[in-house]
């Protein structure tokens, strides 16, 4: 004699219903997916903004003939403000080099130069955390006020952009993110409730002979979270092969990209089971009631 | 055990299937619920089960009152109560024993007491030599058999029969009835709407006749009740 476990119960649903069962798996799979896949565009693009924020540094101008051990001090002071990650004097001739070599343009203008054009600087790279408009701002203000500088000037315009383009990704990221999981919910719900309606007949039945509506719902909470989990995998299963795939064909670009942590994997299987849990929940309790 | 006070009931769709219905049921009774179609019987055991609530009066079934259960304690009258319907209501997918014991898996009972429990109420039926078959490989007597079966494996002290013997012919009928009165005999209340008067006749059973949702006849009303109680 087979008896029935709630486990027994959810997974029969497979077995009945293959076609059905491994449709829901594909499209919540699908769903996450998506996500996963924005996951791995805004993870790569937050990689590549990292590396670009890390060129955002103030160059402040130092005034023609100010002796070497002011601008010495001066730089250990700088050194010492919170948002300062290190300075770095940068002499006339070593400004004047620097300008032949990476100025290919102007080589020739350069080298027929009597006198040096250029001034000499200090260049400030900032912490990490301070890399944005703000503190790039603070930090010029002050050193503005050193008598020997001549002027300090900080990637203003493009820092803000960096500033905007990083929002703007937080925001459709999540944006996209909660439409998709929408989506995949009622995409759950749909699937359970047919299921709900294939066993309408054990369900009153269960009823009749006293059943608990909690006994009832097992099951189906059960397929749902499995479901969920298999959806989690098989995107993740997806993410990885499309990843392989764009690396492989991207060339150069390709050794550069960055795929997910095995936490951010475990997240999707995690998001897969909560949205697989939380789809039946709700659309179980809706039906139950009337069958 | 199961007491009726004044009890209406009408339906969403303002149909009126049942008017003032008063009767009371004591322990070990068998009663007959007769009338024409939509006089009311299956509104009354709809009632005793709590599927549905009385508009008016109060329905009371051992202890509960059915007007007035939450959730939770639908099951738990449930429980207390075998219930059989014209149409069988078995699970096709599963054998005949596995049909039984699909009432004590879903309420928890202990694990290792079901085939024992179960092989023992197929027995009571008539149904042992059954118990691997499938409903299809079954007649209406004996698939209503093993619903009886069903209904009986929690030993519930009353029993609701909604039209046993509507799909079967005269000798299936005898044999569901036989059967009814044996597990009446054992003290259990059996409360059975019918629409087969031959059967009714001679029996000597209480016999409540509904009529437009109103109790028009009740045989047992002042007298005691009929079988061992
Ligand atoms: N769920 C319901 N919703 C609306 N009306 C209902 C419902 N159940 C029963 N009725 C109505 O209530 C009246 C009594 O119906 P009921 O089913 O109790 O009769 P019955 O005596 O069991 O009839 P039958 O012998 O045909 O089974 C009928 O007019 C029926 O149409
Ligand atoms: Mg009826």
């Amino acid at each position: 004699m087979r008896l029935t476990t709630p486990l027994g119960e959810a997974l029969k649903t497979f077995r009945r219903a293959p076609l059905l069962s491994g449709l829901s798996v594909a499209t919540i799979g699908f769903s996450l997916f998506t996500i996963g896949l924005f996951g791995l565009v805004a993870l790569n693009f937050r990689q590549t903004l990292r590396t670009l924020a890390e060129r955002v540094e103030v160059v402040a101008f130092v005034l023609r003939g100010t002796p070497t051990e002011t601008i010495t001090a001066a730089s250990q002071d700088i050194q010492a403000f919170p948002e300062v990650l290190e300075v770095q004097y940068v002499s006339e001739e070593q400004a004047l080099s620097r300008a032949r070599e990476e100025l290919v343009e102007f080589k020739e203008a350069y080298r027929d130069l009597e006198t040096n054009p250029l001034p000499a600087s200090l260049e400030i790279r900032l912490k990490e955390g301070f890399r944005d408009a703000g503190s790039a701002q603070g930090v010029a203000e002050r050193i503005r006020g050193f008598a020997f500088i001549d002027d300090v000037r900080y990637g203003r315009d493009w820092v803000q952009r960096l500033d905007r383009l990083r929002t703007m990704a937080a925001v459709v990221g999540l944006v996209i993110g909660l439409a998709f999981a929408i989506v995949a919910m009622v995409i759950i719900g749909v699937t359970i409730r047919m299921t709900v309606l294939q066993r309408a007949h054990e369900i009153a039945i269960m009823r009749l002979v006293g059943a608990t509506n909690r006994y009832i719902r097992g099951p189906f909470l059960l397929e749902g979270g499995i479901k969920g989990v298999l959806g989690g995998l098989l995107a993740v299963l997806m993410c990885w092969i499309t990843f392989a795939v764009f690396r492989s064909t991207a060339g150069e670009l390709g050794g550069s990209l960055v795929f997910f942590h095995a936490a951010h994997l475990g997240l999707i299987v995690l998001f897969g089971l909560g949205i697989g849990l939380l789809g039946s929940l709700l659309s179980v309790g809706r039906h139950l009631r009337h069958v | 055990m199961i007491r009726f006070s004044g009890v209406s009931k009408t339906y969403p769709n303002g149909v009126q299937g049942l008017r003032d219905v008063s009767f009371h049921i004591p322990k070990g009774q068998f009663v007959f619920l007769t009338g024409h179609s939509g006089a009311g019987k299956s509104s009354i055991l709809s009632l005793i089960i709590a599927e549905q609530q009385p508009t008016f009066g109060e329905v009371r079934v051992s202890g509960y009152q059915c007007g007035k259960l939450s959730a939770n304690e639908v099951p738990r009258l449930r429980r207390k109560l075998g219930i059989v319907f014209q149409d069988f209501r078995l699970l096709e997918y599963r054998t005949i024993e596995e049909n039984v014991a699909f009432a004590l898996e879903v309420t928890g009972a202990p694990r290792q007491a079901i085939p024992s429990r179960v092989i023992r109420v197929l027995t009571r039926v008539g149904l042992a030599s059954k118990a691997k078959a499938y409903p299809k490989e079954l007649s209406g007597g004996e698939q209503q058999r093993v619903a009886i079966a069903r209904a009986l494996v929690n030993d519930p002290p009353i029993l609701i029969a909604d039209e046993p013997t509507g799909n079967l012919d005269e000798r299936a009928t005898r044999g569901i009835f036989q059967l009814l009165q044996q597990i009446n005999g054992g003290g259990t209340v059996v409360v059975m709407a019918t629409h087969n008067l031959a059967l009714v006749r001679d029996t000597g059973y209480r016999v409540i006749e509904l009529k437009g949702g109103e109790v028009v006849f009740d045989s047992g009303q002042d007298t005691p009740a009929a079988g061992p109680a």
